[in-house]
């Protein structure tokens, strides 16, 4: 479980988080929500440690983010798995090469453990015949399956996306969204999704943080969404045409 | 109460940035030392490099060599109009000339191009796609794993600048023999003429600090760059100029302090 408490970051004169808080529950798929601008990627910055809150504190199972040693960071930092919105591959490394970095790095695993370990996620996420290849090799969902291959092989306690979705056609972006929701459960962890794709919401949205301005607007779950009535909220999920008439029909419906 | 305003005019500015800078620069030299990768994985990284960064540079560096110390030959030759001087010293001038700047120097400025927009674009792209970051995300000192190697990597450089000291005479023997501007015993009786070989201690010293100036500068302007791809090419030029102005203000410093 991760709490955040009152987060606030600024960048010079521009205060991105406002006081932010809440709670990301385990086995949940937790989704951050918002418009560009409402500062959902440098939340998930500070939630990874890449940027350190001005003020209020982060805390993973107990254990606040700010008050821990350098070397129980980086043992924490090994507990996560992100999946960046470009991938963020490397592409100096084969498929299996990426995939087997952080067991290269961390574990003192053989050869062979390594391999079978590798194999083993790589099957997960359905990718079977691209070890070899280069990221400039394959599409962009493989991409980002190679890229969710890599956050879990270290069997992470928290998963971390920021915009899984993007640049995806929608059958893929669907596929991607379940995987990460198998996974999840599968694996019983605290996963965070950076997203403004409502089909996501709707799908996945076990838990939903909607910013608006650096602020908590609102929070509530994807079968709630629909139902609210604050007004920053049902402007956003019902900006498109597709969910306008969605909308008309679940009130003519009800009527 | 008194208050004390200070007001910062954009020249002062732009000053507090370049000393910023240059604290930045220390403050990442200091971490590329700390937290080692484990040394199985940092083993192939400074293979990999010396790959790339030394052998992968002398093509070049033998190619400019040559035909520089050709040229000084030359130039040496047209000059010395007066019988009284003799033929041995233009064998002498290239030697010196070569040894001393030429294939230290002049090889570092070029390598400040080529290794170092290499090294400043590689580690930009990285940056611009998130690659730091899930390094960084993951626990991995990214600057250890980035810049350590190539520090380690560029050790060798002396060994191209005694390749480019090698071929530098060489192409002076060539031109000058051929050219018809020296005889060949002359121009090697030159070449051993009250050889010192501190010089060539000198060039070396100084080409190790080079190296290590062309491995972190670049990497410096890459790492901490800002942006996306045309910051990348902005950030090589960037690196390249001061690359190229510490090789030149660290060149006169060693001479006045190894030679002076």
């Amino acid at each position: 479980m991760i709490e955040v408490d009152n987060l606030h970051k600024s960048f010079g004169e521009s205060h991105i988080l406002k006081g932010v808080t809440t709670n990301f529950e385990k086995g949940k798929t937790n989704l951050i929500i918002g418009q560009s601008g409402s500062g959902k990627t440098v939340f998930l910055k500070c939630l990874l440690g890449l940027f350190t809150p001005d003020e209020g504190y982060i805390c993973y199972n107990g254990n606040i983010y700010n008050d821990l040693s350098p070397d129980q960071k980086r043992n924490l930092r090994q507990e996560m798995g992100m999946v960046f919105q470009g991938s963020a591959l490397f592409d100096s490394l084969t498929v299996e090469g990426n995939v087997m970095f952080p067991l290269e790095m961390f574990t003192k695993q053989s050869k062979s453990e390594m391999q079978d370990r590798v194999n083993a996620v790589l099957k997960r996420v359905n990718l079977i015949d691209a070890h070899h290849k280069y990221p400039s090799e394959i599409s962009g969902g493989m991409q980002k399956r190679v890229a969710i291959a890599r956050a879990i092989v270290m069997n992470p306690k928290y998963l971390f996306c920021d915009e899984p979705n993007s640049g995806l056609d929608p059958k893929t972006a669907i596929l991607i969204d379940n995987l990460i929701q198998e996974i999840t459960q599968e694996y019983d962890i605290t996963t965070v999704i950076n997203t403004h794709d409502m089909n996501s919401v709707m799908e996945i949205g076990q838990k939903i943080l909607f910013l608006k301005n650096g602020h908590k607007e609102w929070e509530g779950t994807n079968k709630e969404i629909f139902k609210t009535d604050n007004e920053a909220v049902t402007d956003f999920v019902y900006s498109s045409e597709l969910f306008k008439k969605v909308r008309q029909m679940y009130i003519e419906e009800r009527n | 109460m008194k208050v004390n305003i200070i007001i910062f005019t954009d020249r002062s500015l732009f000053y507090m940035n370049y000393i910023a800078s240059i604290g930045s620069y220390f403050i990442m030299i200091k971490e590329v030392f700390r937290k080692p990768t484990k040394w199985s994985i940092m083993k192939t990284l400074i293979l990999k490099e010396i790959d790339e960064l030394v052998f992968g540079s002398l093509g070049i560096i033998i190619f400019i060599s040559f035909f520089i110390g050709g040229v000084v030959t030359i130039q040496t030759a047209l000059n010395l109009t007066n019988p009284l001087i003799p033929e041995s010293l233009i064998g002498f001038a290239a030697r010196q000339s070569v040894i001393l700047e030429f294939a230290p120097t002049f090889t570092s400025i070029i390598m400040a191009g080529k290794v170092g927009s290499y090294i400043t674009s590689s580690i930009g792209t990285m940056r611009v796609t998130e690659q730091i970051d899930a390094l960084e995300v993951m626990g991995v000192n990214s600057l250890n794993y980035l810049v350590f190697p190539k520090i380690i990597a560029l050790l060798l450089y002396p060994f191209a600048i005694a390749i480019a000291m090698y071929v530098g005479i060489f192409g002076g023997w060539v031109a000058g023999v051929f050219g018809g501007f020296t005889t060949s015993a002359s121009f090697i009786e030159g070449i051993q003429l009250d050889f010192i070989p501190y010089h060539v201690a000198y060039a070396f010293i100084k080409s190790i600090i080079f190296a290590f100036v062309i491995a972190t500068i670049p990497s410096f302007h890459g790492y901490y760059m800002k942006g996306g791809a045309l910051e990348v090419g902005k950030a090589s030029t960037t690196a390249f100029v001061w690359t190229s102005v510490a090789i030149i203000i660290l060149n006169y410093i060693l001479t006045q302090l190894l030679l002076g």
